[in-house]
């Protein structure tokens, strides 16, 4: 193994083209621009919303916040990390089956499940009314049952689509961790329990953060599931200073807010961990020799992957499927194919282009890790991901109407020609605000992969002559392949989600499958909205079990 | 892996060229008008394909729910948008108060529809009218047990009362009328005192207060005129029918200043690319023509004096006492409006 001493001393020797840090700083500046557009509008409030919020509704939308984000970030700590360890490190009945459908429930977009289950679990839902059945009640009033528009009902919800972040990394990290410590482990006389506790879940530690950051700042921005459930978040809070109080301002400053609490969330978690560097050594690629589960302990294994499964996938999947039955016609619509087909293309450009921009970011930090400016820069393009996609719209719109009017003015007065809106209103525009959204994302699972690639390669391969393109061509890419295919395929799965920035800021009469699912649900048409669901889960299961096979040949395909 | 990653880059160009081959299709200079609207689309679909089957005008919409007001704004003399529509006053007196509003100057649209719902500089045109009025329940409310907004906050209902959260544009206009009438210390009180009233935490959209009145969790409930003509003739969705047979319908305050009225309105943008067709579609939209496809589809009142409401309207609901209130006031009193729901934890 690699030490980082020697890695330092040999970095110096290595010459560096200007190129590489150039383009590293574009793209940081690019993605942070919308970023600093809301923080821009926070210094220009209409009034000073504070005062009224602090003696009002701020107390419930903290502690609503908190509460959601604590009671997420278990559950999915929970659902995640147990599965994952259960389904690499242990072998029971069904193993192989849910190493793959553990991700499914990621590709449900969370207010589709979030109207999903308001639908079978409220008073005339088929449970309810099952219940009333059985045993003679009447009315409401004659019997307690929880009720699923709450904060524990958004909790629950917000779990089960996002757990899969959690999972995703842990496992990677429990796939690549060494073998021999394991087994060294195992001759000390741990039990799989203490080994668990002891060994796997210390070095995974720094993966398990990861995701968990990932599905806390989806919970921040979520607006589409606490809206629905009324829970009073911070982002209601920001909905309303925006549109019933005229005040952008005041709810940019909320959401600047917001997204402070992610940098002091990421940067205590950063302190608190030991700074130890791991670098892949040959031994990872030797057979896992996993621990076999049999009687109860198989069950119980089971059992604790099937719930995530089965309430995060499976129910709601059959149900949206009954509903899409009724409306087969609609497959056919060309409007539906037109929806379709701008998801598809919107979202696969969009995994690319973040893929690539994740990538340029990540070497040139590799090739020049002295630059602290450019570290900087590339963790707060990060931020977009914990701003709502609303406010993350407005962001795009600011800078992108900026560009094109001072153009149009520049070239009006100059050749008397009007180049009018060349960027916004346009599906590049939409593009942007995805890349700006999931860069996060992306860069998150492919910095963890080249952190993993011992520099003494990038040495041997200069000091055979290859310039810095060649040797990220010919050296980094197939290492970290797995990285880059898992950023491709998380990122395709989230756009094909997106809402709120897509309502915003796309073009005359255009749809993708996620806002004329919405437009439909919202109305509460479930059923016409159920075909586009549908489609919705169906192409983002493609890229799931891709995925999973992805992660499984990082070990066994050699 | 080199490999996937070129031919990955190619694609994405392709990807990219196809997407700007999308922008090229919509900002032609063809005879069309296009809209920025908060009202959901296909509320207003019939309309506009009635209005390009009769003028040959293309209409073309981006339909958000927020963030629009924004764009016109941020984009400026460049904006493609000619027309706002919204479904409540909020945004259109929003966007007057911004300066992106161009007076309307149409004699058609000014005998169209009455002052009342018209901006007094000419900025915004209401186009439908509906009412926010009390649904109570067939089985366990008499008639006239209840006859105004005030009467809500009679400690008699209490644990009995259902509605949307009070942050909704609906709610505020309401709450927003109240201070007008009242003034905002008695508004507010009022307000606090259906707090007292209401039988869950604030959910949901108002068919769904009317569905829990049906399901017997609420036995009073607040909701917009025009979703009761939706429900009972649902047909896709048979058990809102049901929903809509449980209920009597109540207009509040018939004895004094009338029920709280808003508006689905229009508006043309300052610097309008298409300015004439935008006129042209108003005034389509105000046309006896119009307005009846809007009380036949959408169950909505007609703004313009003389049009015979829906068949469905005439049988439930009848004549009834509309406020005539300055909806410009109203709207302005929407901010404090928020702010009230804040401090009397109406939401919470």
């Amino acid at each position: 193994m690699q030490t980082s001493a020697s890695f330092r001393a040999h970095r110096t020797s290595i010459r560096l083209p200007s190129g590489w840090t150039t383009t590293g700083w574009v793209v940081a500046l690019l993605v942070i621009l919308p970023i600093a557009a809301v923080v821009w509008l926070a210094f220009n409030p209409i009034e000073n919303i504070w005062p009224h919020l602090a003696s009002t509704v701020l107390p419930v939308y903290l502690q609503t916040t908190l509460l959601l984000l604590l009671g997420v970030g278990l559950l999915s700590l929970i659902f995640g990390v147990s599965s994952a360890w259960l389904v690499t490190l242990c072998h029971f009945p069904g193993r192989a089956l849910f190493e793959w459908a553990l991700l499914l429930p990621f590709a449900i977009p969370a207010y589709v499940i979030a109207y999903i289950y308001t639908d079978l679990l409220e008073y005339a839902g088929p449970l309810q009314s099952a219940l009333r059945e059985l045993f003679g009640w009447k009315t409401a009033r004659d019997y307690s049952f929880p009720e699923i528009r709450s904060l524990g009902g958004a909790i629950l919800m917000l779990s089960l689509v996002l757990y899969p972040y959690v999972y995703l990394l842990a496992r990677s990290s429990f796939l690549e961790q060494s073998v021999n410590i394991r087994d060294a482990s195992r001759t000390l006389g741990c039990t799989p329990w203490q080994s668990f506790w002891r060994i796997s879940l210390p070095i995974a530690r720094p993966s398990i953060a990861v995701g968990l950051a990932l599905v806390a700042m989806e919970t921040l921005n979520d607006f589409g599931t606490v809206d629905f459930f009324a829970v009073k978040s911070l982002s209601a809070g920001i909905y309303d200073a925006w549109l019933n109080m005229s005040n952008l301002g005041a709810a940019a400053q909320i959401a600047t807010l917001m997204m402070l609490f992610v940098v002091l969330l990421i940067w205590l978690e950063r302190r608190g961990r030991a700074r130890a560097k791991q670098f892949s050594g040959a031994d990872r690629f030797k057979q896992i020799e996993r621990y076999r589960l049999e009687g109860l302990r198989g069950v119980l294994a089971f059992a604790a992957c099937l719930v995530p499964v089965l309430f995060g996938f499976l129910i709601p999947f059959v149900e949206l499927a009954t509903m899409a039955m009724n409306h087969l016609d609609q497959f056919s619509d060309s409007r539906f194919i037109k929806q379709a087909g701008n998801s598809l293309l919107l979202s696969g450009s969009a995994a690319l282009l973040a893929a690539a921009l994740a990538l340029v970011l990540a070497y040139s930090q590799r090739l020049k890790p002295e630059l602290k400016g450019l570290r900087v820069a590339a963790k707060l393009a990060h931020l977009g991901y914990a701003l709502p996609g609303a406010v993350l719209a407005i962001g795009v719109i600011i800078p992108f109407a900026a560009f094109d009017n001072t153009l149009d003015g520049w070239m009006r007065d100059n050749f008397d020609i009007s180049t009018g809106l060349l960027l916004s209103g346009t599906p590049f525009a939409i593009l942007f605000a995805y890349l700006v959204r999931f860069l996060a994302v992306s860069s998150g699972s492919i910095e963890a992969s080249m952190a993993k690639v011992t520099p003494s390669m990038d040495m041997a391969s200069r000091s055979l002559g290859a310039n810095t393109v060649k040797t990220l061509r010919r050296v980094h890419l197939p290492l970290i392949k797995g990285g880059l295919l898992t950023a491709l395929l998380v990122v395709f799965v989230d756009c094909m989600k997106e809402l709120p920035a897509t309502l915003i800021l796309r073009p005359f009469n255009f749809d993708t499958l996620a806002t004329a699912v919405y437009q439909f649900a919202s109305d509460e048409k479930l059923e016409t909205a159920a075909p586009g669901a549908l489609l919705i889960v169906l192409v983002g299961i493609v890229p799931v079990i891709l995925l999973s096979r992805t992660i499984t040949a990082t070990r066994d395909a050699r | 892996m080199t490999l996937i990653l070129n031919s990955a880059f190619r694609l994405s160009i392709t990807f990219s060229a196809l997407a700007s081959s999308l922008v090229a299709s919509q900002a032609s200079l063809a005879d069309e008008v296009n809209i920025y609207s908060y009202r959901q689309e296909f509320l207003i679909r019939p309309l506009l394909d009635a209005f390009t089957e009769k003028t040959g005008v293309d209409v073309n919409v981006v339909y958000s729910s927020k963030g629009l007001l924004e764009r016109i704004e941020n984009e400026g003399r460049n904006t493609p948008a000619d027309i706002l529509l919204t479904s409540d006053i909020g945004p259109l007196q929003d966007a007057k108060d911004r300066n992106l509003l161009a007076s309307i100057d149409s004699a058609a649209i000014n005998a169209n529809v009455p002052a009342q719902y018209r901006d007094e500089d000419g900025r915004w045109v209401g186009l439908t009218a509906r009412s926010r009025i009390i649904y109570t329940s067939k089985d366990r409310v008499a008639q006239g047990e209840i006859t105004s907004y005030e009467d809500l906050a009679d400690p008699k209902w209490a644990g009995r009362i259902c509605t949307r959260s009070g942050k909704h544009s609906y709610n505020l206009s309401l709450i927003g009328s109240m201070i007008e009438h009242k003034g905002a210390a008695e508004a507010e009180a009022w307000l606090a005192a259906v707090k007292e009233n209401l039988a869950r935490k604030p959910q949901g959209n108002d068919r769904a207060q009317v569905k829990a009145v049906k399901e017997g969790q609420c036995d009073v409930a607040l909701g917009n005129s025009y979703y009761f003509g939706a429900m009972l003739t649902n047909e896709k969705e048979p058990e809102q029918k049901e929903w809509a047979q449980s209920v009597n319908l109540l207009f509040p305050n018939q004895d004094d200043r009338g029920a709280h009225m808003n508006i689905s309105g229009a508006a043309i943008t300052a610097n309008a690319p298409n300015p004439e067709q935008a006129q042209q579609l108003l005034e389509f939209l105000t046309s006896e023509e119009a307005q009846r496809i809007y009380a036949e589809v959408n169950y909505e009142f007609p703004v313009r004096e003389g049009i015979a409401r829906s068949a469905l309207i005439n049988e439930y609901m009848g004549e009834f006492k509309a406020d005539s209130v300055s909806l410009t006031r109203v709207a302005a009193n929407r901010a404090e409006a928020s702010r009230m729901v804040d401090r009397v934890g109406f939401d919470n």
